[in-house]
């Protein structure tokens, strides 16, 4: 039996395991996936909790969050095409132009 | 009935407008000039009109509000004109003098540089003299107040590049500025004792009709009209603030007529008698003013007696005839002294247009021999009468005026004051005796004047001396109306002793002013101090001491004219502090310019610089010094911001699920 527990690990999981990239990567494109990675853990605990509350307003939310997140994959990229042009890498840590 | 008065304001408000905006354009002189003339003359007519209908009414009294201005709380002020025998006398005066002035201008400032910008001065001060004179409360007054002082300072500075214009200017407005302030401390207080009583106005008939409310004599009253004395003392140039004037005649002769002898300057003899109600009940106010005319009539005549610039000498004498004015006011005879402040337009605004006809003459005669001399040091004049003959005959029947020699228009209502400063409940022998030495003295400065100018041999250097022209018309014909009206003028104030003499004239000034004086009549009820025959001794005593003065300037100025250098010889010390103004300039500097001027500049370094800068700068230093360290925190790593938010969302749960 797959109880609201269940479901609960697996999303912090993800949560972390996308947090963890996204603090240790260098490479935008996997920070990037990442962030996806983290968006996703949270859709699944919307889910889960809506299912498990019978409640709808948690699907509501994920459905918001997608298309949240499908532009701003759109942007993301987009900046980061612009980036690379400029520079000939996509390393974040080339992207310091604004510090001191 | 009186409802178009705005519009005498008005019209030279139209003609200031259009020179000062279009005037660098028109550069037609003959246009500027006509148009300035002409809008003045305009608001002439249109007084003349109100005033004969101010003549053939019953009711003195009225005013005209056009709009309101000022609603907050008790305080309701009206854009509003008050039309009464004082106001219209001085409209009358104001507009009539204001025009002539301004045609003999067109003459006068031919070919100067800022033209336009003398006539569209010339204009905004007859607009704002006239908003003085026709307020119907003490606000429009102090906005015409302080208009008057602007045009002043302007046309004091109109030769700005000269360092001494421009300084006397700033002195002007800075010492006006003393006594503004003393009007307005004075305005608030009145308004506010006023208000303690219920009555919450400024509108001078209602001030009129409540002074009673005040305790008579009481402290109260008392330093209010100290305040607005010291106003009229500033704008009047009165001691102690009497320096600026002489100093004023810097600025073209025109002005020197208009606004520093004919009306401006005797606003603040105005403005006493627009609140006489009011001054009356303050006795000791009264004889402050008293002392300080009678002073100041006696001592601008002592130094009048040894300038040799010829400006100077009649600077002097309007700072003399205006303590005269406060003199009248001292002792509670108003329409004495709005009788002498009329008399005295005309002859002063005369004598002025005079010695400027006699420095355009002198000016182009050394223009055409190419020499630098001073055109106003009498001490190169002499004998221009026959080089200048109308100018001669006006100037000599306004000095005939000055002097007070009987029937010209200077004899009645000097003789007037004289008399009243002795035989008014207020006034007093020691008072009279002041005036009548300054009589004597003003009878000697103006003959030496005339002496010195007129009569002689040609003291002109021999190349420039054959050029000297008599005036053209435009300057003539005013100098002639002038003249006319110093010699007739007094006719207005016949006074009643002589009047009864001559079988019953009566004295029309006073008959006409009576309403606005009609609270203050106990002041000079008829035979308060003497009979008909004291008053027609001291009439002789006057006249007496007028030939005494003419004489003695003879004497020394014609008949025997190394005598004057024998004197100065005699008493070398007096003469030159006579002949120095008695050091108040440089007293005052001592005493009150310097002190105030180093204390700027210790506050200055130590205040300014060192604690106020030392705020600024100091906050300056701080935010620094943060930046700098906090700077580090700003590593331009994706990495380290990220790391940083998470740990902070961390800690925000951390706290949210263990609390």
């Amino acid at each position: 039996m797959i109880t609201i527990t269940h479901y609960m690990a697996v999303s912090a999981i993800l949560f972390s395991i996308g947090t963890i990239g996204v603090l240790t990567r260098r490479n935008a494109i996997v920070i990037f996936m990442c962030v996806e990675l983290m968006l996703n853990a949270v859709n699944l605990t919307f889910i889960a909790l809506s299912s498990h509350l019978g409640n709808m307003d948690g699907q509501v939310f994920v459905f918001f969050i997608m298309t949240v997140a499908a532009a701003e994959a759109a942007v993301g990229l987009a900046l980061m095409i612009a980036f690379f042009r400029n520079s000939d890498s996509i390393d974040v840590e080339d992207f310091s132009l604004l510090k001191w | 009935m009186y409802d178009k008065l705005w519009l005498i304001p008005l019209f030279p408000f139209i003609g200031f407008l259009i020179n000062g905006l279009l005037g660098k354009k028109i550069k037609n002189e003959k246009v500027i000039g006509s148009i300035a003339t002409i809008s003045i003359f305009c608001s002439f007519l249109v007084s003349c009109k109100y005033f004969f209908q101010l003549l053939g009414d019953n009711q003195k009294v009225h005013e005209v509000i056009i709009s309101s201005w000022i609603n907050a709380g008790p305080l309701n002020v009206d854009w509003g004109f008050l039309l009464d025998p004082l106001s219209g006398l001085m409209m009358m005066n104001v507009s009539g003098l204001a025009t002539l002035i301004t045609l003999y201008s067109i003459g006068y400032m031919h070919n100067e540089d800022g033209y336009y910008r003398f006539f569209s001065y010339m204009n905004l001060f007859a607009f704002a003299m006239l908003m003085l004179v026709l307020g119907n409360n003490a606000l429009v007054m102090f906005v015409g107040w302080e208009g008057v002082g602007l045009c002043s300072y302007l046309l004091i500075g109109f030769y700005f590049e000269k360092q001494s214009a421009s300084d006397a200017g700033k002195k002007a407005f800075v010492m006006n500025r003393v006594g503004d302030f003393g009007f307005l401390l004075g305005l608030f207080m009145l308004f506010w004792s006023l208000g303690q009583h219920g009555v919450w106005t400024v509108r001078f008939t209602e001030i009129a009709a409540s002074t009673q409310l005040l305790e008579n004599g009481g402290i109260i009253v008392t330093i209010i009209t100290l305040c607005f004395f010291l106003g009229a003392t500033g704008k009047s140039a009165q001691i102690p603030l009497y320096t600026w004037l002489p100093d004023a005649m810097e600025g073209p002769t025109p002005v020197s007529a208009l606004i520093h002898a004919a009306t401006m300057v005797t606003a603040g003899v105005y403005m006493i008698a627009r609140m006489n109600g009011l001054f009356a009940m303050a006795p000791e106010t009264m004889m402050v003013i008293a002392i300080v005319g009678a002073s100041t009539a006696l001592f601008a005549a002592t130094i009048g007696l040894a300038q040799n610039d010829i400006k100077r000498v009649l600077a002097y004498s309007t700072v003399s005839q205006l303590g005269y004015m406060f003199l009248a006011m001292g002792v509670g005879a108003f329409g004495a002294g709005i009788f002498h402040l009329l008399t005295h337009a005309f002859f002063k605004a005369c004598l002025f247009l005079g010695s400027g006809s006699i420095i355009h003459g002198m000016h182009h005669a050394y223009h055409h021999a190419h020499l630098n001399d001073d055109p106003q040091d009498m001490r190169n004049m002499g004998g221009l009468r026959k080089k200048m003959p109308i100018t001669f005959i006006t100037f000599l029947l306004s000095t005939l005026a000055i002097s007070g020699i009987p029937f010209f228009s200077g004899f009645f209502s000097k003789d007037e004051i004289l008399w009243w400063s002795f035989a008014s409940p207020r006034g007093h022998w020691v008072l009279w005796l002041m005036g009548a030495l300054a009589a004597l003295m003003t009878a000697f400065y103006m003959f030496r004047l005339v002496f010195m100018t007129f009569f002689g041999e040609q003291k002109t250097d021999a190349r420039a001396k054959d050029h000297i022209p008599e005036s053209p018309f435009v300057i003539t014909l005013p100098l002639m109306i002038l003249a006319a009206l110093a010699t007739v003028g007094g006719l207005l104030g016949i006074p009643h002793v002589l009047g009864k003499a001559l079988g019953h004239v009566p004295n029309l000034i006073e008959n006409f002013l009576a309403p606005v004086f009609e609270h203050t009549q106990h002041l000079h009820s008829l035979h308060a101090h003497g009979t008909a025959a004291t008053e027609f001794t001291f009439m002789g005593i006057s006249v007496g001491i007028a030939t005494v003065g003419i004489g003695i300037a003879w004497i020394m100025y014609c008949k025997n004219p190394q005598l004057p250098a024998q004197i100065v010889a005699a008493f070398p010390k007096l003469h030159r502090a006579v002949f120095n103004k008695w050091y108040i300039d440089e007293f005052y500097d001592a005493v009150i310019v310097n002190p105030t001027k180093r204390a700027g500049t210790i506050l200055w370094q130590l205040f300014d610089a060192r604690f106020v800068d030392g705020i600024v700068n100091g906050v300056a230093c701080l935010v620094k010094g943060l930046g700098r360290t906090l700077r580090y925190t700003q590593s331009g790593y994706t990495h380290s911001y990220a790391m940083s938010m998470v740990i902070g969302v961390v800690a925000i749960i951390a706290v949210y699920v263990f609390n």
